[in-house]
């Protein structure tokens, strides 16, 4: 049964290391905006091509 | 705005706004002004087309052009340095709020600013709180550039006095972060290490196994207690030297009960304690304060005056303009201000002419003419061509200020009701007391060792935690619910309030009428092309309202001039000319000289004849447009609610308005903006739960002083004096739905109240006795969490859309 204070012991440290990511997260200002990146994340980083947008698209 | 122009649906590329007659068509694109194509050219010679591919139409009008002076205050050092946040030598970093955003193309844009201007480094868009910070060079680009810049795109940066004041809203959220995430890191692992013993694994029990997880859980219940629930002690302590009990008064004696008998426990072996049940505990209330927190950024409630007043204003000194920021003003400076520009600042007129729209301030709706030498009082708008004037009074004294500054308005703010919450827990600290120490003592007559824990265990298990969520979580949820029908709150409490509010107070103009629309419409013989031509072109020599109406309403295409002789304008009576040989007056029907014969008491509506050579051909008649539904909105609130009118115009319109309002309605008309806050401070002082539904900075005080204030707006975007809610002006015939809602959220916090009780009572059952096991405090205490949280959640939002108040 020895192996049982191992286990606790991995499974703090882990535990340990989110929290502590969390506390990072937060710190780094990731939870004041929670609306922004989500639209973000969709634009196209792409050089941009010379292609007009086509009528039909924007109607 | 609103006019039908063209049966045409093409709209124009960049903000889809409706073409006019004449469209300017550039790049096989049409555009309805110049402004929006000059945008267009902008983005397409710098690769920036994307920004229509993402949204469709989603430019911002450009139809009035910022003047281009108008910026020129930002070359001031002293204004820079309030503005900016970071400066070395190179770079200067800078956050706008920007009203104006509204979709993903938006972001983009602004988030390519640096493909535009070389000088950007890099801008960042936090949408919820509309605002941008940017990054940018100040030697290639300076800041007043980059204010330009934006403007063009059609994005201006609200730029006011509040700035300048350095008031930056902190973020107090985050350490309430920090304590959900440390609660629920010793919950989750409490929890674990906690299991063994649940499911009674004697052989854990019985080695060294269960004294290490004891002291194990202790250790991870440590920063629990003393981190992430002291708010809760000091709010507790706080409100005791108050001679107050609130809800965090049982909460807290929960916790520290919890957490020395477990400490006991554990460190005399006898047990393992209720450390999980007190990580648990903490958790939960934890996320039912975040969600209470969670309110909307993108709206400033506590707006004042400072956020009204513009940064800057031009001076003249001696024949050289420069640019002095507002609060610097002495008395004495010469002004100038321009067409649209808010007067800051109490002054004499001494050059120009000076139409000031004095609507926001007063309420009425006509610009006031004022002639050289009379004093303007600060708040006012000048429309027409650039005046000049002399401060005589700086902006801390002026009579708009003053009002803000008085004593009504610090004090008497403060709402008298009490939430269903406070008044609940005072009752219920006491029942708890009465049963911890009435069981205490009956067990130490009978079996002296079971006394302290029936004692603590009736302490842990009535420990008010789903009585603690249940409003946080009803009234955040109904706000957000409210918030999507553009009725947005301050704060959740404010629901609750809305639900008890008794007597509602309307104010007139702007509120239940239509600010800028009046309807308009010609009686008597139908106008030829001619006669229509001749009034057009008298009318539009005047900036009278009146006259603007007239001419935006007769709308001619063709705009040859004619010459006009002998023109005149007579203030308060109307217009005449001679065109050619026809001579015409306009104005009121003595003006005219028209022998009317309805009585003047029985005209509810503003009327303008028109007589060409002598002969009356009829009448322009103005009415004041109403809301829509409005008069069934204010039926079904009247049925259970007092209403009342304040107006600061005259009662010209009173028949009109019995019309609207149920019978025994309070109309007072010609109210001065002190006289509707003492007006309202009486109302509260007899008893009544007040509501005061207005617009403008005349409403400001009533809007304070009562108990809610509801702050009506055509354009969000736009100033709206501080209040509890901010409601978008297109929701204004759902108000009566918005106030069923609130009361019916407050039934919803009532029966997740009785809910919560059930769940106490069994455990109550079991503590009394002395039976509570860990075990089952552990399983009782989050289901009866959840369960609250999931049934207020849920019902809340059934009864959004009952209510339809979401689709």
């Amino acid at each position: 049964m020895k192996i049982m204070f191992v286990l606790i012991g991995c499974s703090l440290t882990l535990a340990i290391g989110f929290l502590i990511a969390f506390i990072w997260s937060v710190k780094s200002g990731q939870m004041e905006d929670d609306y922004t990146p989500s639209v973000r994340i969709l634009f196209d980083d792409t050089p941009f091509t010379e292609e007009k947008p086509s009528e039909t698209e924007i109607k | 705005m609103g006019k039908v122009e063209t049966l045409n649906s093409t709209k124009c590329f960049h903000c889809g706004d409706s073409l006019p007659g004449v469209a300017i068509s550039y790049d096989a694109k049409e555009f309805c002004c110049v402004g929006c194509k000059s945008v267009y050219e902008l983005l397409a010679t710098n690769n920036l087309c994307d920004y229509y591919n993402l949204d469709e139409n989603p430019g911002l009008s450009l139809k009035n052009p910022v003047s281009k002076v108008k910026f020129n205050f930002l070359d001031d050092e002293q204004i820079q340095k309030q503005l900016i946040q970071y400066r070395d030598e190179k770079i200067s970093r800078i956050t706008f709020h920007m009203p104006t955003m509204h979709c993903s193309s938006c972001i983009w844009l602004l988030e390519s600013l640096y493909k535009l201007e070389k000088g950007v480094a890099n801008s960042r868009v936090d949408f919820l709180k509309k605002q941008v910070s940017i990054t940018f060079h100040h030697e290639v680009c300076s800041l007043r550039k980059l204010v330009e810049l934006l403007s063009a795109l059609g994005y201006e940066p609200s730029l006011n006095l509040n700035d300048l004041e350095g008031k930056k809203k902190q973020t107090n959220n985050r350490k309430l972060l920090y304590q959900v995430g440390v609660a629920g890191f010793g919950f989750g692992n409490i929890m674990l290490i906690s299991f063994p013993e649940y499911f009674g694994l004697d052989s854990f029990s019985s080695t060294y196994f269960s004294k290490l997880f004891g002291f194990l859980n202790m250790a991870l219940a440590l920063p629990v207690f003393l981190y992430s629930a002291q708010d809760y002690f000091i709010s507790a302590y706080k409100s005791l030297r108050k001679g107050i009990i609130n809800i965090d008064f049982p909460l807290a004696l929960g916790i520290l009960v919890m957490f020395s008998r477990s400490s006991y426990e554990v460190i005399s072996h006898t047990g393992i304690g209720f450390f999980d049940t007190l990580a648990g505990l903490v958790f939960f209330l934890l996320i039912g304060k975040w969600v209470q927190q969670r309110t909307i950024d993108s709206l400033s409630f506590e707006r004042d005056y400072k956020s009204y007043f513009p940064v800057a204003v031009s001076l003249i000194n001696t024949n050289e303009e420069t640019t002095l920021p507002v609060n610097k003003l002495k008395i004495g400076d010469r002004i100038l201000i321009r067409n649209n520009e808010i007067i800051p600042a109490d002054s004499i007129l001494l050059k120009g002419e000076a139409h000031v729209d004095f609507s926001f301030v007063t309420g009425e709706n006509d610009p006031i003419n004022k002639i050289l030498g009379e004093i303007i009082y600060a708040g006012g708008r000048q429309i027409g061509g650039t005046i000049e004037l002399e401060v005589c009074k700086t902006v801390s004294q002026s009579y708009l200020t003053q009002l803000w500054n008085s004593e009504h308005f610090s004090k008497g703010s403060e709402s008298t009701i009490q939430s269903f919450q406070t008044v609940v827990s005072k009752y219920f600290t006491f029942v708890l007391l009465a049963l911890a120490i009435g069981s205490a003592l009956f067990w130490y007559w009978f079996d002296p060792s079971k006394s302290m824990i029936a004692f603590t265990s009736v302490l842990i298990i009535a420990c008010p935690c789903a009585l603690a969520l249940s409003s946080p979580f009803a009234l955040g949820n109904s706000m957000r619910m409210l918030g999507r029908s553009k009725f947005y709150i301050k704060s959740p409490e404010v629901v609750e309030r809305m639900a008890k509010i008794n007597h509602l107070v309307f104010d007139k103009t702007g509120t239940i009428t239509q600010a800028a629309e009046s309807e308009i419409a010609f009686h008597g013989k139908a106008l030829d092309e001619n006669q229509i031509h001749l009034i057009h072109t008298l009318c539009s020599n005047s900036v009278h309202p009146l006259s603007r109406r007239i001419v935006s309403y007769l709308a001619l295409d063709h705009t040859e001039k004619m010459v006009i002789n002998s023109y005149s304008e007579i203030n308060g009576k109307g217009l005449s000319g001679i065109i050619g040989d026809t001579s015409i007056k306009i104005g009121s029907s003595s003006f005219v000289n028209c022998l009317s014969k309805d009585a003047e008491g029985e005209i509810l509506s503003t009327r303008v004849y028109v007589s060409i050579d002598e002969v009356i051909l009829g009448y322009f008649e103005l009415n004041h447009s109403y809301r829509k539904g409005l008069s069934d909105v204010l039926q079904s609130l009247g049925k259970k609610r007092k209403l009342s009118l304040l107006s600061g115009d005259n009662n010209s319109e009173r028949k009109r308005l019995e019309g609207f309002f149920p019978k025994d309605t309070q109309m007072l008309f010609e109210m001065s903006p002190s006289e509707k806050m003492l007006y309202i401070h009486q109302l509260k002082e007899s008893g009544d739960k007040v509501g005061m539904i207005g617009d403008g900075l005349n409403d400001a005080g009533a809007l304070k002083v009562a108990d809610i204030g509801i702050s009506v707006t055509e354009n969000t975007a736009h100033f709206s004096p501080g209040s509890d809610v901010i409601m978008d002006a297109s929701v204004f015939h759902k108000l009566s739905r918005f106030f069923r809602y609130a009361q019916n959220t407050l039934n919803v916090i009532k029966t997740s109240f009785v809910i919560s009780l059930i769940y106490n009572i069994v455990g109550l059952s079991f503590a009394i006795q002395g039976l509570l096991s860990p075990v089952m405090a552990a399983i009782l205490m989050p289901i009866s969490s959840i369960s609250v949280i999931v049934f207020t959640t849920l019902s809340t939002y059934i009864l959004a859309r009952k209510n339809q108040i979401i689709e």
